[in-house]
């Protein structure tokens, strides 16, 4: 009998771990794909490499016409940064209202914080792009940030609410007791415990507006405020002309920010996405 | 009493509005006030350079009657989402079970398995699976060690959406990790009252699995659901970013991409936009709806 369960254990490691590797081939495909000569990036079907070289991340650095890859990848970090910010500080305070304080309307606003969760994002986009078109903000990265700066992204508001309603409200009743008002009980014993719940909103945030294609894509056309996104699309040649070598390259390193962030925040990441579903 | 609470309340009121400033601004400048201009604005010419013109319904009747894009497109991503979604949550659940059976080294089996979907939104993954799916690319390597001849998935017109899909399904990772969450709070009394009283695996996996799970599938699915209506990036990178071959990568959002912002002709890209809003308005209703009868709230769990 503990044969048997043994056996059973270890098929289950066997088949969990050779799905595991499958999942990953694409991603170790494209990592080793980069370091092989040109020649071999097809033809040569094993993952590691025959023959070594470092040639495609110099090529592909030197990016497009004249601006370099360490330019899109400042843009990028630059947007992402900001939007971070931007989040953490709107969304907690809207958070604080909605969990902590009471106010005329609490209800219907919170109702209708709910359904903008649930909005797509196509039904505001050809407005908000003729208001920044008016306000001379395309080819700025306003129309990037400015929602995060508003709090739009109403899903870390819900995030933070269910947090801080888990924040026993005996602690605030003795700061207001010791004369602390609503401010500073936000930021001398809410603001603190949140932490966990601020962390992850700002490594969600960060992922997605690095990833954020699409909004990249209308609001920037000049090409040295091309984000990491942008410039690997522009390096791509859906018609097959592509530096491949280049584009391998470039496009590993694009994945290096957000798995680096990942393996170090991973258990804020993993608790976030278990207890609100996150993406 | 209430001569205290009352300006209580109206100092609480105050600072409740300063500390939603951000957020209302946002919601009537970002939000409400576009929504309201897109329904004006879809019944209108509007080309960004004049002024929009009113033509009242003209746009909507076009797109029901003789835009044939606009219905391929449509059925097309139908297609992608009701074969994207219950596939990624099936495997998502199945992966979920076998790790939740007190397995050795499931934090590393979750964060391998979780990775494809920290990646997958990417331009960079988008483009590998371009190459992998491509004639002479992985997949094809790989069925030709049996003998089979596989196609150019990427560039016919029948088999480049499967290509999305499985990009989809490949990102079970997220919904994994929320069933993970969700087993553990089921009882394991449960399971053991239940053996006792001789249910088989099957059983137990109907009579308690899904039903004491089922708040957790009911979130993932409203959420994959309108996460996947607005699917974008892998239509545009797998697809030669027009909706070639042969509209076969027109999915909605970017047939109204195209509208919107090739064409600019942003009073029927408006249109498009508000069509979507009530079609999946309409899924997330009936998802809801429905809910009374197939999602479980227990007493010792708490429903979202």
């Amino acid at each position: 009998m503990p044969l048997k369960r043994q056996l059973v254990q270890a098929g289950r490691h066997a088949a969990i771990i050779l799905l595991g590797l499958a999942m990953l081939y694409p991603v170790l495909w494209l990592i080793l794909s980069s370091f092989k000569p040109n020649q071999l990036i097809f033809t040569d079907s094993s993952l590691i490499p025959t023959a070594f070289t470092l040639d495609h991340y110099v090529n592909g650095w030197k990016g497009l016409q004249g601006i370099s890859f360490g330019r899109f990848f400042s843009n990028s970090l630059l947007i992402s940064a900001l939007s971070v910010i931007g989040n953490v500080i709107s969304c907690s305070l809207a958070a604080y209202a909605f969990s902590r304080l009471k106010f005329k309307f609490k209800s219907l606003w919170f109702s209708i914080m709910l359904v903008t969760i649930m909005l797509p994002y196509h039904v505001t986009l050809v407005p908000q792009y003729i208001l920044y078109n008016e306000l001379q903000w395309i080819n700025t990265y306003f129309p990037l940030i400015l929602p995060k700066w508003l709090a739009q992204d109403s899903f870390f508001i819900l995030l933070m609410v269910q947090f801080i309603r888990g924040i026993p409200r005996e602690l605030d009743e003795s700061a207001t007791i010791d004369g602390c008002g609503q401010p500073q009980i936000f930021f001398r014993i809410v603001v603190p415990l949140l932490v966990p719940a601020l962390i992850t909103t700002a490594i969600f945030t960060f992922i997605w507006s690095w990833d954020d294609f699409f909004s990249q894509m209308i609001y920037l056309s000049k090409i040295d405020l091309f984000t990491v996104q942008l410039g690997i699309r522009s390096l791509f040649d859906p018609s097959g002309q592509s530096d491949w070598g280049a584009l391998l390259a470039m496009s590993t390193l694009s994945l290096l920010p957000v798995t680096i962030i990942f393996l170090v925040f991973q258990r804020y990441f993993l608790e976030g996405i278990a207890t609100t579903g996150l993406k | 009493m209430r001569k205290l609470s009352k300006p209580l309340y109206g100092q609480q009121n105050k600072t409740a509005y300063l500390f939603l400033l951000p957020w209302l601004i946002g919601f009537f400048c970002l939000t409400l006030g576009p929504m309201i201009a897109s329904l004006y604005l879809s019944m209108t010419k509007f080309n960004l350079l004049s002024s929009p013109t009113w033509t009242g319904l003209s746009n909507y009747v076009q797109i029901f009657t003789e835009d044939d894009t606009f219905l391929r497109s449509l059925w097309l991503t139908f297609y992608y989402v009701f074969l994207s979604v219950p596939l990624r949550l099936a495997f998502a659940l199945l992966v979920a079970m076998a790790l939740n059976k007190g397995i050795r080294g499931l934090g590393i089996y979750r964060t391998v398995y979780y990775i494809p979907s920290l990646l997958g939104g990417s331009v960079a993954i988008a483009i590998v699976w371009r190459q992998i799916f491509d004639g002479s690319g992985l997949v094809n390597q790989f069925l030709s060690w049996f003998g089979i001849t596989g196609p150019s998935w990427i560039a016919h017109p029948d088999y480049v959406v499967y290509t999305i899909i499985t990009l989809s399904v490949w990102q079970f990772g997220s919904a994994m990790v929320i069933f993970l969450a969700g087993l553990k709070q089921i009882p394991a009394d449960l399971y053991e009252a239940s053996g006792v009283d001789g249910a088989g695996k099957l059983r137990q996996f109907f009579g308690i699995t899904l039903p004491m799970l089922s708040p957790v599938i009911f979130f993932n699915l409203i959420m994959s659901m309108i996460n996947s209506f607005q699917a974008f990036t892998p239509a545009y990178v797998i697809g030669d970013g027009r909706g070639g071959p042969l509209d076969a990568t027109m999915f909605y959002t970017l047939y109204l991409y195209l509208k919107g912002f090739s064409f600019f002709d942003m009073g029927y890209a408006s249109a498009l936009a508000w069509i979507m809003l009530v079609i999946i308005g309409v899924f997330t209703a009936i998802v809801f709806l429905t809910s009374k009868f197939w999602v479980f709230y227990g007493d010792n769990q708490e429903g979202r």
